[in-house]
């Protein structure tokens, strides 16, 4: 099994902690691990990305060559656009689809989401409410993290003794947010991919889970949530986005 | 059983240093070697080792030498323009030679991460005559910081590590040995060799002359170069060194088809590169940085009935990083890249001052004040504060160097440019700012030269600055400056307009000017 990682965001919004948590787990599985990371400068709010390679032999090169990425692992929506040359044709991204606009020029969301609709197996999960919910604002790596197990070859449990020892110095409190938002992102992730794989349009997936409230997402459910939607809901959903009502696609998201 | 752990390649060298006994590890911070002071320093007191920031890369390369020169072994760490900076000591520790083991280990910037040059530390190792060690992966790292200090006692000379950012800042796995213990002893000085009066020296320098050949011996049975020319293609053969090992293999998933010459120890292999280059019609050469081993192979004429490829004849480029595809397409392998619809609007994002910075504040004061003259001659320095080039601030015109700002801002007031400003911040004005401000207050040169002072080294990542606070005012009134024209500011929103007129005083003023912005940095 292996795996080439692309993660990317802005300089603090802690992508190192994600690509530690990555490590850990392989070397508890025993692979082999090599991650190029940026220190210094850009790490002051600039664009900053990790080269993340697992495998069953060692690794090679410490970077990741173009064209052969497994997954970007994005923090930021943007930033997606930067490291689309790494990734291989069936690569797949997952992103939070918050932005961090900490630039004068940052574009309008919906032109971000349109370029990322663009780009085949994309999946665009709100990281900033599933953090919430989990009680910890700053834990959006960590749910996006989650939100990307259903596309690792790790599980939950691969990572949760890592997360109890990484914040063990900062209380029982924020140990539990995190592991929270881990599962909530996990759960939000294996619901999204469930719809994809259900043939639900991603535009349409990414509006429908992001109405759902993660902490009451059940998996068990998304097979008939996605007959329900194929049945009823989905043109009236398509409609309605294309003619931005948020609140018609939050109430016919909810009524599925 | 203690799990694995992964390690910056600057950390395995710590690692390394340590196993081998050092007594001393000094260095000053800089991207992309920081880290391994900042590995060491926390258990130092523990090892027993005497490990700190020291104000800047001369000094920390003597404190090195003092250690070794009384049989210690030592390492001193630095950034390859750092090296610019303790350049005296480190020619000259070359023809003293040492007595404890010494590893100068300076980290190189190929591609400009976080620095202004990318020049390549294996041609100042060979400009000392010094040995040079550079290694491909993190197990390599942590040998050779061993295997190199060895090296060193036994050759009583200080000898290089180059590491390059891929290396330094990626994280890999090493296996350990057993550590080697401090030296007991402090030895007596060896004041012939030790002293470089001219009469010494003269002898010292031939010495190393004559080692010459044995440091090419010595590189050419390192266990570190390896000649591989099992290969039966007798086309071509290829010269790898560094971390652009790891790409070349990449590049062929593994085993390489050709015969091959691996460096990792410098004086270049010269028994190895002829045998190597008689094997096959054409060499490639695949070095990241300059073409060091390049150059020296292709000389002035080139080798008569053999292509050489590399740097020099556009195989690669002689600017910026080498990479996985780069190294690939050079050598005539594809790799494949789908076409990814690109985005439609992607704007940069360059690094930026954190929101609530204190340089911030002084940049705006600094802009008010100066927005009223025609023109705008501010000399930067290196730090966070050179961020202060972009938008919104546009505050800086010029950056050079460490501690440049001061030098620069005199020589530009004495040609006639008004108002002129300087500035730089804590860590930067001690480590080589605070010579440039002798020279203008002696020189009474009419310049204002601001020190944003945050308690830290900050772009580092935060590291203990030499002279904070009370201490850096009372150091600034040390060099005979007009006490009245030394004023300290606190830089926040609500104290915009009374900064700018304090610094509107200042430029009106005649003769030197020091206006000292005291608040920490947000990070600490």
């Amino acid at each position: 099994m292996k795996l080439d990682l692309i993660l990317s965001g802005v300089g603090g919004q802690g992508i190192l902690s994600i690509a530690f948590l990555v490590d850990t787990a392989a070397l508890r599985r025993n692979l082999f691990v090599k991650q190029a990371e940026v220190h210094g400068m850009s790490q002051r709010g600039g664009s900053v990305y990790s080269h993340l390679r697992v495998s069953p032999q060692p690794v090679m090169s410490d970077l990741i060559p173009e064209g052969r990425g497994d997954m970007i692992l994005s923090l930021e929506p943007l930033e997606v656009g930067r490291y689309l040359s790494y990734l291989d044709k069936n690569g797949v991204i997952i992103s939070n689809s918050v932005p961090f606009a900490n630039i004068p020029n940052y574009p309008s969301e919906e032109s971000i989401y349109r370029s990322l609709f663009r780009l085949g197996k994309v999946v665009l999960v709100d990281a900033k409410a599933i953090a919430m919910k989990a009680g910890a604002p700053l834990a959006q790596n960590v749910a996006m993290l989650g939100a990307a197990i259903p596309y690792l070859p790790f599980e939950q449990s691969d990572f949760t003794r890592t997360i109890e020892e990484m914040f063990a110095r900062k209380g029982e409190r924020i140990v539990k947010a995190n592991l929270q938002a881990l599962e909530f992102g996990s759960r939000v992730g294996f619901f999204y991919k469930g719809l994809l794989d259900a043939g639900i349009l991603a535009q349409n997936v990414f509006h429908v889970v992001r109405s759902l409230d993660p902490a009451s997402i059940d998996i068990s459910q998304v097979s008939p949530f996605a007959n329900r939607l194929k049945e009823r809901g989905e043109g009236l959903l398509t409609a309605a986005i294309g003619e931005n009502l948020s609140c018609s696609v939050t109430s016919l998201a909810s009524i599925m | 059983m203690k799990e694995p752990e992964l390690l910056l390649g600057d950390e395995a060298v710590a690692i390394g240093a340590i196993h081998a006994g050092i007594s001393g590890a000094y260095g000053y911070p800089g991207t992309p070697s920081t880290e391994i002071l900042e590995y060491i320093i926390p258990k130092a007191k523990d090892l027993g080792v005497h490990s700190f920031w020291a104000t800047n890369e001369k000094v920390a390369y003597e404190l090195a030498v003092g250690m070794s020169f009384v049989g210690k072994k030592s390492i001193v760490t630095m950034k390859h323009v750092g090296l610019n900076v303790a350049m005296d000591p480190f020619m000259s520790s070359s023809l003293t030679g040492v007595a404890g083991g010494l590893l100068a280990i300076i980290a190189d910037d190929p591609g400009m991460h976080s620095s202004q040059n990318e020049q390549d530390t294996r041609a100042l190792a060979k400009f000392a005559l010094l040995p040079c060690f550079e290694p491909s992966d993190h197990q390599e790292a942590y040998d050779m910081a061993r295997a190199s200090l060895r090296l060193s006692e036994e050759l009583r000379l200080p000898i290089v590590m180059r590491l390059v950012t891929r290396l330094a800042h990626s994280r890999g796995a090493i296996r350990t040995q057993p550590a080697d213990p401090q030296n007991s002893r402090v030895t007596k000085l060896d004041r012939r060799a030790f002293t470089t009066l001219p009469v010494n020296a003269r002898k010292q320098f031939s010495d190393l002359i004559v080692l010459q050949s044995r440091l090419q011996e010595m590189s050419v049975k390192s266990p570190f170069n390896k000649l591989d020319l099992s290969a039966t293609d007798k086309k071509r053969g290829i010269i790898v060194s560094g971390i652009a090992y790891n790409y070349v293999r990449e590049a062929f998933g593994g085993n390489i088809p050709h015969k091959f010459l691996k460096i990792n120890q410098y004086p270049i292999p010269e028994a190895h590169i002829k045998e190597l280059v008689a094997a096959v019609d054409e060499v490639v050469v695949v070095e990241e940085g300059y073409p060091v081993i390049e150059e020296s192979l292709r000389g002035m004429f080139g080798v008569s009935g053999k292509t050489i490829r590399g740097k020099l004849d556009g195989t690669f480029s002689r600017t910026g990083e080498m990479t996985p595809n780069i190294v690939a397409e050079g050598l005539g392998i594809h790799i494949e890249k789908p076409q990814w619809p690109a985005f439609d609007d992607l704007p940069g994002r360059p690094p930026a001052l954190c929101k609530g910075c204190p340089h911030a504040d002084a940049f705006n004061a600094l802009n008010d004040a100066l927005s009223e003259y025609q023109q705008h001659n501010v000399f930067g320095d290196i730090g966070c504060y050179t961020l202060g080039y972009y938008e919104p601030f546009k505050a800086i015109d010029a950056c050079l160097e460490m501690g440049a700002s001061i030098g620069m801002a005199v020589g530009a007031s004495q040609a006639g440019a008004f108002p002129v400003v300087g500035v730089l911040g804590d860590s930067t004005f001690t480590h080589s700012g605070l010579t440039g401000l002798i020279t203008a207050v002696n020189e009474k040169a009419n310049v204002n030269i601001l020190i944003l002072d945050n308690d830290t080294t900050g772009m580092t990542g935060g590291q203990l600055s030499a002279s904070v606070g009370e201490a850096l005012v009372k150091l600034v009134l040390g060099t005979g400056i007009d006490e009245r024209h030394v004023r300290v500011l606190n830089p926040m929103p609500k104290n915009r307009e009374e900064n700018a007129k304090v610094l509107k005083e200042e430029i009106e003023y005649t003769g030197p000017s020091v206006i000292i912005f005291q608040r920490p940095c947000i990070q600490i």
